[in-house]
């Protein structure tokens, strides 16, 4: 991989994706050791911007950063300059002129990360941008899913849930198609985007037909913040319709079939609490992919910074 | 003051004139040579059309209130520069132009900056509230010639029939900006492809369309003479010419950027490709493109919006809606439409010249003795880039930069004084 940033999957070959998950693999080795830390990335600063609430990714980048020996610091929005009136590229170049490496960016508006990587010397790792992408969760979950599977070719994988203002499905559907995976996506019709279709997935409207002979049912977090928008009638009724219950699991999906879930989960709502813990859910391999997807991506583009100082 | 413009290609498709010849300019107004006085000021025009000055009926001068992005002195240089000799400047000021008092401050500091005509657009409800109306009458007679609350649709369909029934006692155009805006609340683009790629909440193309289709019946119940500002998208283009057709008193103009551009410049995350209305479709587009060749589309206007560079550096959904197009308006249509042969020249003068100028009842907009001398120099010819650093306007978001045109202004001429001559502003007393 010979990139300053990593702002999509949109971006990315299968080469590279296939190479930041061979490179995570090694990194699942020093996760293993007994003192889980590589000395890779000492002298290298990263900074974790995050603008919108995150605990488990925030976490799983300073994580990270940590065993690879790096510098890092937290700048969340509340501890910010922002709400003094200072604006995002002062903010970010301010935070440049500190020497600092690498800045990951979570923020609410689409292209910011683009925005900031196309101004800035630092490399840019995209932590989630709105409702676009989130590069980082769909590496860590064709992790999971390489983990387990033999092979990305022809399979079927259910994104079920919000679709609309998800960057966990977008960018996943473009990750999978790239692997040779097909996406077959499921919601209420007011949370698919009326040009979804311009996207390589399948669309359907009934959770009950989508559910048979899919290797993977992926479920996302039903928005809750979102209630008062109306998309939904109720959360009742979404429950009535798109819930992964224990008995439509049994009733429908193949017996083979694994779940996944980019957290945090809403118990009750869009999963039952049985489905999450069962022996099908890979809700916390996800997690344990996280910091080593994580740690793959910060050498790979820091191994690009030193080649580059060193020409 | 004498002026005389010898061998000029004489362009002027309103009364069919194409030819090389003089124009003769006295007190204003054009006059026959025979006067035997000789010329003040002569110039040679043999490389250059000569065609009646442009007429911008949408621009943003942002004076009161917002002088950082623009002044009516720099927004008149920049219509000068692009050869716009009559601008009309919406009233989104600061206070807007809802009273007597802003549109006469607006009128004066024109007098004042003596490069262009700027004609004032009146407020049809106080504040732009969309509530009560506005005092249409002592607007007009302070100089407003059409009434808009540009950037705030009417959304009460009974306050716009009360606009439009009132404007019948003046007999001047209610300026409509369509655009249901609950349909497009929280919209940064265009509802569509672009808009589910990126994640960006879509402003649908029906947010337009309905209100045009509510509109167009307004003006079908009232007899009020409607004009839609910006219009962007084909469902709308297919309800106004239903309009037309119908012999509804209903204009529309469409402006230079959605002529030429498509959403998929907003794949840049650059905010110089974010307005409102949004750019659409490559098949609205074309729409647009084939509305204004039919005359189903009436005029040509920049909608010129300014915006600091500060405000425009941003992430893309917190910076303001809005692009400047005056310097570069005739040169990107000529370019890109009218030599590649998509619209004729005569009918994109035509767009920019006499039927802006008829729907606002503005006496100008073209060459005829007797006629006020409101010309536009233009070198079809020469050639040039556009460059931020060279903007007269205060603001430089421009969706063109960086675009190689052909067609330079040489001369603007406004009530037979020049006020811009090969490149450069004319001071008074020169």
């Amino acid at each position: 991989m010979n990139r300053k940033d990593l702002l999509g999957i949109e971006d990315l070959s299968r080469e590279e994706i296939e190479e930041i998950l061979s490179v995570a693999e090694s990194m699942e080795e020093i996760l293993e050791r007994p003192i889980k830390i590589a000395p890779t990335l000492r002298g290298i600063t990263v900074a974790n911007l995050f603008f919108e609430p995150s605990t488990r990714t925030l976490n799983s980048f300073a994580l990270a950063e940590k065993r690879l020996s790096a510098d890092y610091i937290n700048l969340s929005a509340s501890s910010s300059s922002i709400l003094k009136g200072e604006t995002l590229l002062d903010t970010a170049k301010n935070i440049q002129a500190m020497e600092v490496d690498i800045i990951v960016i979570r923020h609410s508006i689409p292209g910011a990360p683009h925005f900031l990587a196309e101004r800035l010397d630092a490399s840019v790792i995209n932590a989630g941008d709105g409702a676009h992408e989130h590069p980082t969760q769909a590496l860590l979950d064709l992790n999971t899913i390489r983990k387990k599977m033999s092979t990305f070719d022809n399979l079927k994988v259910a994104i079920i849930g919000d679709i609309e203002h998800s960057r966990v499905a977008r960018s996943l559907i473009l990750g999978l198609n790239k692997m040779g995976a097909k996406a077959h996506i499921c919601g209420p019709p007011t949370l698919i985007p009326k040009w979804m279709d311009t996207f390589d997935v399948t669309i359907n409207y009934n959770l009950e037909e989508v559910l048979p002979d899919k290797d993977i049912i992926y479920i996302l977090r039903l928005q809750m913040e979102r209630q008062h928008e109306s998309f939904i009638p109720s959360i009742r009724e979404y429950i009535k319709y798109y819930s992964l219950t224990y008995e439509r699991l049994k009733k429908y999906a193949s017996p083979e079939v694994l779940i996944m879930h980019a957290g945090p989960i809403n118990r009750g709502i869009e999963i039952e609490s049985r489905v999450a813990d069962s022996e099908y859910s890979l809700i916390l391999d996800q997690v344990i992919s996280g910091v080593a997807v994580r740690m793959s991506i910060l050498y790979l583009l820091s191994r690009q910074k030193t080649n580059e100082d060193s020409n | 003051m004498k002026i005389a413009i010898k061998e000029a290609h004489l362009f002027d498709p309103k009364n069919n004139i194409d030819e090389i010849g003089n124009i003769y300019i006295e007190n204003g107004r054009v006059v026959d040579d025979s006067s035997s006085k000789s010329s003040d000021i002569e110039i040679d025009a043999s490389s250059l059309h000569l065609i009646p000055g442009l007429v911008d009926i949408h621009s943003h001068f942002r004076e009161p209130g917002n002088e950082d992005a623009e002044t009516i002195e720099s927004g008149s240089r920049a219509a000068v520069k692009g050869g716009f000799t009559s601008v009309c400047v919406m009233p989104n000021t600061e206070p807007p132009i809802d009273n007597e008092g802003v549109a006469r401050f607006i009128k004066e500091k024109s007098i004042k900056s003596n490069k262009c005509r700027i004609f004032p657009i009146g407020t049809i409800t106080k504040g732009r509230e969309g509530k009560e109306l506005a005092e249409m009458g002592h607007l007009h007679e302070a100089g407003c010639v059409a009434f808009s609350d540009d950037g705030n649709c009417v959304m009460d369909p009974n306050v716009l029939r009360r606009a439009l029934e009132y404007s019948l006692l003046l007999d001047v155009p209610i300026i409509e900006h369509p655009e249901d805006m609950s349909l497009s609340k929280d919209g940064q683009i265009n509802e569509g492809v672009i808009s589910t790629r990126l994640g960006f909440k879509g402003i649908p193309d029906i947010s337009e369309a309905s209100i045009v289709a509510r509109d167009i019946l307004l003006a079908k119940f009232t007899g009020g003479k409607l004009h839609l500002a910006h219009v962007s998208s084909k469902e709308s283009i297919d309800i106004l010419e239903y309009g037309k057709n119908k012999g509804i008193k209903v204009t529309a103009e469409v402006t230079p950027h959605h002529l030429l551009l498509t959403e998929e410049a907003v794949l840049s995350f650059d905010t110089n490709t974010k307005m409102k209305p949004p750019l659409r479709t490559k098949s609205d587009r074309e729409a647009l493109q084939k509305a204004l060749k039919n005359g189903i589309i009436d005029v040509v206007a920049t909608d010129h919006a300014p915006h600091p560079d500060y405000a425009k550096e941003l992430e893309y959904s917190l910076a303001p809606f809005g692009v400047i197009g005056l310097e570069t308006a005739f040169s990107v249509l000529y370019t890109k439409l009218v030599l590649p042969g998509n619209l004729s020249l005569k009918q994109l003068i035509l767009s920019m010249t006499d039927k802006p100028a008829k729907i606002l009842r503005l006496p100008v907009g073209e060459i005829k003795k007797g006629g006020i001398a409101d010309f536009t120099l233009i070198d079809l010819n020469a050639k040039w880039e556009v460059n931020p650093d060279n903007f007269e306007s205060k603001s430089s978001n421009s969706p063109f930069i960086g675009w190689k045109l052909k067609g330079v202004v040489d001369s603007t001429i406004v009530n037979g004084t020049v006020t811009f001559r090969g490149g450069e502003f004319v001071q008074e007393g020169e």
